[in-house]
């Protein structure tokens, strides 16, 4: 009993130790974005291979989650006779939930990954021992610039997830089953909100992108510098992430859409 | 240049990796540091670099004490040390030129046409002008080792440390090597450290030699002198006899009893 209790102490105090370690990492990561900031060219390489290259995962999903909203969505509308209330139900489930979460999830999966496997490659074949022995601290010059493309990616890739789900939403809605095209788009224009729906969409994505980019380029840097060490830290950011943006987006959903700002 | 005295270093305190090391490095010679793998050679390197603080005693690199440097300082001093990693560890998202103008364009304000004429002078120092052009993924190891080698010396340094430069390179490249850190160091007038379990290629150009084994200095001298030397370590360790002060056996229970107790099928 005595020694179940102690493995249950180490372990907490392992997880506790590795979080306060994870955040002291993060505000270095502040600290030392100077480089990223001043130097952009560095941060737009790194959002060519974060955001640019995720384009097409997160436009064809978003497209077909669209096309399934339009169909789903109409399924039941009609059962009420508010079928016109169909560019409603897209735009919202998208612009507040879908578009942030499943881009976020689709984004730790495509890009936190590569961020997690190329930091931690790095370390693997001493590419950032090297660039410290040359006076250059990695942690501005190679992490900061990844975490910042990150961040700025993140919201416009929920932002193009959204519109492409409409998009699929309008062609299954009023192209393929014929829903009133006027209604889908001006009731859908009369009802979405731009502070409360859009931009409390737009802070989720945001809150998302700092999440997952944290989570991949701490797991990257922290890895153990073997094969199987940059596997894990891999596999580790995708679930990490994944877990942090669902939970995240339960305590967001509970600030911004109860209580006082309940419509 | 680099002056060590009673150094002591262990990653866990219970476990001292070094023990009470001395030595002395001169400026302008090439200093061979040999022993086993995993008896503190890259170690006693890394505390050279101020990548790791030493418990006790005291390394005096370059006029300054590394260990009781602060970040900002060691990486100063840094821009003076150049480093050769056992594979190279080039940048493998950039090309032979941008691995060899890294520090040129990170440190100093220069035109990219000097930079160009700068890298093309250090790539014509390894024989490697023609490649710069290429991914590392094109190189071949030794190849790599080369550009690696011109991206240390970018900015001129005055210290060179290699950390097993010799390992797994075919013997043409291997000579190639060899020559060059004798070359270069003569030529740039700078001084250099080789941590090696290489005898024959290190003998051939350092020009002093320091034995370790289990964290401590068991022997040095001149190529020469080492090879005549009668302590049983070293005879061992140029010979590559099997066995000596160095085992061969892992130390284990006794044969027989184990054999009989293992389970069988």
């Amino acid at each position: 009993m005595a020694e179940l209790f102690g493995r249950l102490g180490t372990m907490v105090t392992r997880r506790v130790w590795q979080l306060g370690y994870a955040a002291r990492f993060f505000a270095y990561v502040l600290m030392h974005s100077g480089t990223a900031l001043r130097r952009f060219g560095l941060t737009i390489r790194e959002m060519y291979f974060a955001g640019v290259m995720s384009l097409v995962i997160i436009l064809v999903s978003g497209l077909f989650v669209g096309m399934v909203l339009g169909l789903q969505g109409y399924e039941t509308l009609q059962r009420y006779g508010s079928s016109e209330a169909l560019g409603i139900l897209v735009a919202l489930s998208l612009v507040r939930e879908l578009g942030p979460v499943v881009s976020g999830l689709l984004f730790a999966s495509r890009a936190g990954s590569a961020i997690t496997a190329e930091i931690g490659l790095m370390k693997a074949t001493e590419q950032l021992a090297a660039m410290e022995m040359m006076a250059v601290d990695p942690i501005a010059r190679v992490v900061a610039p990844r975490f910042w493309a990150g961040v700025l990616s993140m919201p416009l890739l929920a932002a193009l997830f959204s519109a492409m789900g409409i998009f699929g939403g309008y062609l299954v809605g009023v192209q393929l089953i014929g829903v009133d095209e006027g209604a889908f788009w001006s009731q859908m224009q009369a009802s979405v909100d731009w502070r409360q729906d859009v931009l409390n969409g737009v802070i989720k994505s945001i809150v998302f992108g700092i999440a997952v980019t944290w989570i991949a380029v701490f797991e990257g840097y922290d890895a153990t510098p073997t094969a199987e060490g940059v596997s894990g830290a891999t596999t580790r950011t995708v679930v990490t992430s994944s877990l942090a943006i669902l939970a995240l987006d339960f305590v967001l959903t509970a600030l911004m859409f109860t209580g006082g700002n309940a419509r | 240049m680099v002056e060590i005295e009673k150094l002591s270093f262990g990653y866990d305190r219970a476990e001292p990796v070094l023990h009470d090391i001395d030595l002395e490095i001169p400026a302008g010679s090439v200093v061979g540091i040999m022993g086993q793998s995993g008896c503190g050679k890259t170690t006693l390197l890394r505390l050279i670099a101020g990548w790791l603080k030493a418990d006790a005693g005291r390394a005096q690199v370059l006029g300054e004490e590394i260990g009781r440097l602060d970040a900002r300082r060691v990486f100063a001093l840094r821009r003076k040390m150049g480093m050769l990693f056992q594979f190279g560890a080039l940048f493998t998202d950039m090309t032979v030129f941008d691995n060899v103008a890294f520090q040129m364009r990170e440190h100093t304000e220069l035109p990219e046409e000097l930079i160009g004429d700068l890298v093309a002078m250090k790539l014509e120092a390894v024989g490697l002008r023609g490649a710069a052009q290429l991914m590392p993924s094109a190189l071949s190891g030794g190849m790599a080792r080369r550009v690696a080698l011109a991206r240390a010396i970018a900015l001129d340094p005055t210290l060179m440390l290699y950390d097993e430069p010799f390992t797994g390179l075919d013997p043409i490249s291997l000579g190639v090597i060899a020559r060059l850190i004798r070359t270069l160091n003569d030529s740039l007038d700078q001084t250099s450290i080789v941590v090696s379990h290489d005898v024959e290629e290190c003998f051939a150009i350092v020009d002093y030699v320091y034995f370790m084994a289990a964290g401590r200095i068991v022997a040095h001298g001149t190529p020469q002198e080492m090879r005549g030397s009668k302590e049983a370590f070293v005879s061992q360790f140029v010979q590559g006899a099997t066995d000596g002060p160095i085992p061969f056996h892992y130390p284990a229970p006794d044969y027989e009893p184990d054999l009989a107790a293992a389970p069988h099928g």
